[in-house]
């Protein structure tokens, strides 16, 4: 019997990995949205954790109703986000992060 | 090897191609293909994981919704919101190698003594086909967790609206514009009973 996928270990290891790339690429790279997309992956890689946890607790649905609710909350923020990235575009006609430095001096 | 170890090999690769994809696409519309890639991935993950209601939400909310947001606003935004413009130096290009690079030894070293750690691993057991469906997250969303319920949708009322007057146009509200004849500005707005019906003439404007 191969148990690739049916134990919790895997689903937090593949979840780690994507949290990692997702944490890394919102460090690095200096677009916007391609930061939010980042921002996206780790609320992803968290759900995850979350229903895998959930599948060895039988009878019991809070891992999957809290993951739902990390999907309401992360399609607000990307709302919110995106209307920022607007606003600031409209403001310095670039999409770099970088150049939000208006609090700076 | 049986088809749910090849579903969820599928599955993880999907969505560490997707992953990669999204953090190295120079072009955010690829990096927008990437995370989709890697949305559809995790929802077959969560088939696999008898989350049948959650897989679908996820692929109703973010690939249907979430990406299409993103692709939007992308589009908006034009083919030239992705170029570097060339009139300042990228500063902190040292910082954030620095910081992606702490990152990923904190995390490797981190899942390396998870891993060194790890007792033998225990197999899912059996579940009934209730596990997942939308009775029984429904059940559980509408009894122990109603107030967070009714507060995520008041959340998403205030995200709706504050996102409108974040992203409004300025422009829209248009002023007035003011005439440049004191006289003309004199009578500007309703007339007065007296001057109806007799036209101001070519000396007082």
């Amino acid at each position: 019997m191969n148990i690739l996928g049916n134990v919790v270990e895997h689903y937090v290891l593949l979840s780690a990995v994507l949290f990692t790339i997702g944490a890394i690429g919102f460090l690095v790279r200096r677009n916007v949205l391609t930061q939010l997309m980042c921002i996206e992956l780790m609320l992803n890689a968290v759900n995850l954790t979350l229903v895998a946890f959930n599948r060895r607790h039988i009878g019991d649905m809070n891992g999957q109703v809290f993951s739902f609710f990390v999907i309401a909350v992360a399609a607000a923020e990307a709302a919110v986000g995106l209307a920022i990235v607007l606003s600031f575009y409209r403001l310095k006609q670039t999409v770099f992060s970088d150049e939000a430095d208006q609090l700076r001096h | 090897m049986t088809a749910g170890n090849v579903f969820f090999a599928l599955c993880s690769i999907a969505a560490l191609v997707g992953a990669m994809c999204t953090v190295l696409a120079k072009n955010p519309i690829r990096g927008a293909m990437g995370l989709l890639l890697t949305i559809v991935g995790i929802a077959g993950l969560f088939l696999k994981l008898n989350a049948q209601f959650l897989a679908a939400i996820q692929l109703i909310v973010y690939a249907g919704a979430v990406v299409v947001l993103f692709v939007f606003v992308i589009m908006l935004l034009g083919p030239d919101a992705g170029h570097a413009k060339e009139t300042r130096e990228p500063t902190g290009k040292l910082a954030r190698a620095l910081s992606g690079g702490l990152m990923a030894i904190i995390s490797i070293v981190t899942l390396f003594l998870v891993l060194r750690s790890a007792e033998k691993p225990e197999r899912f057991g059996h579940v009934s086909a209730q596990h997942g469906s939308v009775e029984a997250v429904g059940t559980q969303l509408f009894t122990k967790a109603v107030v967070p319920f009714e507060l995520a949708t008041a959340l998403l009322i205030v995200a709706v609206v504050g996102a409108i007057a974040v992203a409004r146009s300025r422009h829209q509200v248009r002023k007035e514009k003011q005439s440049p004849s004191p006289t003309r500005r004199f009578f500007h707005g309703p007339l007065h009973p007296r001057d109806a019906g007799r036209p101001l003439t070519g000396e007082e404007l």
